[in-house]
């Protein structure tokens, strides 16, 4: 009571510099976590779309997860002073004090709305997964553990969009971003990032020891990016791999869809599917029908969709991508 | 001031966690268990009243050291019947996790799943399909794997489309008391390292129990498991896995137990009795999946986008020692769907025998009769045997069962701080 006393006092005294202060993003790396998500000053705006406050840089993947159509709008945030240092193979090693910020959008009569904001925080005991979720009036966002979930509808060039957009909870969090247990960040790699975005990074001091040449992902719906394999791989890479890897929840599956360890499973029966239509494989070369990948990419059943959270409609230009590219392998029956 | 007002927020949150149950309506268990599951701290015991409490999404737990506790298996149910989104019903990634007195019913895939725990205590839970025998049933009713130091004691498993009672890639495994029914595997130990298995029913599956390798999972080299004292009778309940769960598809109706592709188990003490195609079945990989590894690894698909064949897997069957069981009634009406079954019960007029073993041998293993060092001693004198030379075509059959009598040293028994 004291201290806030003074504290005001001291604000009264420095007007400027507290209203300065409001500029800055402000930081909280431990429990209580602020229940609005405004307390973290991450935006100047949010009504008519997300203004980044200063030093919060905006980012964008080559080849994203699907997640049900949304928008995603993605942020990341460092402590002045600090940097990210460059990796080529997995996430950038990212200081304490890291945010990084994931807001989820729908098309909503002539503009969007917004749904949720994950923020994952690189704590001194690892990275915390907070979920906040949007008022109607688009003014702040409310932590919760279970939010839930929120029905969806608008019309595109591909016809009525009509489902329930489950939200996942703080546990969920854990399904795609655990590995062997420990919590990370799936997205900002050099790959999936690529050049342009690795080497704005480095010029706003986010990110040191890049090098100029490095591999990029395809973009998954960009042919002039790469060919079919390499937009599917892509594809696989960033929508898959987060689960199927060494260490990763469907470790047990025995495939891996990492980009440069690819495994997904030829003429492989699989280990613990349900009922997969009666097909025994995950992928038949040269025939997408008879493949349980490409049968789970098409359904929205719980028990046999896959990725097994984190969407609730099928992602139409996803599924033709990897149909046409199980059709492109050489045709083989599996035993 | 704001510190002391933290800790009195987090006591009672804390409180709360162990007495809300009480209290609550089960609409208020159903909308906050999940809350209940993240926000528990290590230590929690999160006890359930009596009722049936519907979810319609997987319910997670990743805190270590949380007990979830109802009043009993057939009195707090948890019921996932419509499931909208997520493949299990309880799923934890825990450390020193204990389940008890808790009902799984109707999720849509797996029951209760537990990934990559250590010291976990399933007690007491029954994870069931009640519509009962039904291929679009979850594979697995309870599904422990990647663990370490496990106990299922005295639980029930009936209904799934796959194993009752599953324990995969793990070590260090007690399994008993328990009863597994009208599964198509009543049991499976999978790809686990040092397990026993004591004391449990496996009966109207369509197989008891089976103890082996599979290849192309992460974890290989599976072996050391006692399987002794069970019931593992009656287990004729036609397959209804569907094809897509692969090797239990192939898995004959009326088989009591079978042991493939591993080393050192033993078999004792076991009623094994009435199960129509084999109670007792000793075998290869390929004899029981087929050749799928090998094609696959010679196959140009396979060398274009190198899928490679596991070298770390071994498919034969070795050092098993199968003494002291009761063994009657097997192999009366083996199950024809499976080809090779079927032409063999053919060729001996309709019926299969008691016990059933491929005599594949390594030629690493040397010239020696048995080098596979299959041991059958002292089981019902009346149980039949046949080695049915799958090298050779069935060329050079062997039914003295007699030729297998030795002895192997007993293995240890398992033990795990919980169980003692």
């Amino acid at each position: 009571m004291k201290l806030f006393k003074y504290l005001s006092f001291f604000c009264f005294l420095l007007l400027g510099s507290c209203r300065a202060s409001q500029k800055e993003v402000k930081l909280f790396l431990s429990e209580p976590f602020p229940q609005k998500l405004s307390a973290w000053h991450l935006y100047t705006e949010t009504r008519s779309g997300l203004k980044p406050n200063n030093r919060l840089l905006p980012y964008n993947l080559r080849t994203p997860l699907f997640s049900d159509y949304a928008s995603k709008y993605r942020f990341i945030w460092m402590p002045e002073g600090t940097t990210a240092q460059y990796r080529e193979d997995a996430v950038f090693d990212l200081p304490i004090g890291t945010i990084l910020q994931k807001s989820f959008a729908f098309p909503s009569g002539n503009s969007e709305k917004l749904i949720e904001t994950r923020l994952l925080v690189h704590t001194q005991t690892g990275w915390t997964p907070l979920l906040y979720i949007w008022n109607d009036s688009q003014t702040e966002a409310t932590l919760q553990l279970v939010p839930n979930p929120v029905p969806v509808k608008w019309t595109d060039a591909n016809g009525v969009h009509d489902f329930t957009y489950q939200i996942p909870n703080v546990n969920e969090c854990h399904e795609c971003h655990d590995n062997n247990r420990t919590l990370l960040p799936i997205g900002p790699k050099a790959r999936n990032l690529g050049k342009e975005q690795v080497a704005h990074w480095s010029e706003v001091g986010y990110l040191k020891g890049a090098p100029k040449e490095f591999p990029e992902v395809a973009v998954w719906n960009k042919k002039e990016t790469g060919s079919l394999e390499e937009r599917a791989l892509a594809y696989l890479d960033n929508n898959c791999a987060h689960c199927h890897q060494p260490g990763g929840t469907a470790s047990y599956t025995g495939v891996d869809f990492r980009y440069g360890h690819f495994q997904p499973g030829y003429c492989k029966h699989p280990n613990s599917a349900g009922n997969m239509h009666d097909l025994r494989y995950d992928i038949v070369p040269g025939n997408p029908d008879d493949s349980i990948l490409v049968y789970r990419l098409s359904s929205t059943a719980p028990k046999v969709m896959m990725p097994q959270i984190g969407r609730a409609s099928v992602h139409t230009e996803g599924l033709a991508l990897i149909r046409d590219w199980v059709e492109s392998l050489n045709k083989s029956s599996c035993p | 001031m704001a510190n002391s007002r933290q800790v009195s927020l987090a006591a009672t949150l804390a409180a709360a966690l162990t007495l809300a149950a009480c209290k609550q309506t089960p609409a208020d268990i159903e909308k906050h268990l999940q809350e209940h599951l993240i926000s528990a701290k290590p230590g929690a015991v999160i006890e359930l009243p009596e009722g049936k409490f519907h979810f319609d999404r997987t319910l997670s737990l990743t805190v270590d050291k949380v007990t979830l506790r109802g009043k009993g298996m057939d009195k707090t149910v948890l019921s996932f019947a419509g499931q909208k989104e997520g493949a299990q019903g309880l799923l934890v990634k825990a450390n020193d996790f204990t389940i008890e007195d808790i009902g799984i019913e109707d999720s849509a895939g797996d029951g209760l799943t537990v990934q990559g725990g250590t010291n976990i205590i399933i007690r007491r839970v029954r994870a069931e399909w009640t519509r009962g025998a039904n291929a679009n049933n979850g594979p697995y009713a309870i599904y422990p794997v990647e663990c370490k130091n496990l106990l299922v004691e005295d639980s029930v498993a009936r209904g799934a489309a796959d194993a009752g009672i599953y324990v995969g890639q793990s070590e260090n495994v007690v399994l008993r008391r328990n009863r597994a029914e009208y599964n198509v595997d009543g049991f499976e130990v999978e790809n686990t390292e040092n397990a026993d298995v004591y004391d449990n029913i496996m009966t109207h599956n369509t197989g008891g129990i089976g103890v082996f390798n599979l290849p192309n999972l992460p974890r290989q080299g599976g072996k050391h498991v006692r399987v002794y004292n069970n019931q593992i009778v009656d287990n004729n309940t036609p397959n209804f896995a569907p094809k897509s769960l692969g090797a239990i598809y192939n898995l004959p109706t009326g088989t009591g137990i079978y042991v493939m592709a591993i080393k050192d188990v033993e078999i004792f003490k076991n009623k094994i009795a009435n199960n129509n195609t084999v109670n007792v079945f000793l075998i290869h990989f390929k004899t029981g999946i087929g050749d799928a590894v090998e094609t696959t690894a010679s196959s140009p698909i396979t060398q274009q986008i190198f899928a490679p064949q596991d070298k770390r897997y071994y498919g034969f069957v070795q050092q098993v020692s199968v003494h002291d069981n009761e063994i009657s009634g097997g192999g009366k009406s083996p199950d024809s769907r499976i080809t090779l079954l079927g032409a063999m019960a053919k060729a001996m007029g309709g019926s299969l025998t008691d016990i059933l073993y491929d005599g594949l041998l390594d030629p690493a293993w040397g010239k020696a009769e048995n080098s596979g060092q299959i041991c059958l001693q002292n089981n019902t004198a009346s149980a039949t045997f046949l080695n049915f030379d799958a090298a050779n075509n069935m060329k050079h059959p062997i039914t003295d069962g007699k030729k297998y009598s030795c002895t192997l040293p007993a293995l240890s028994a398992v033990s795990i701080p919980q169980a003692k």
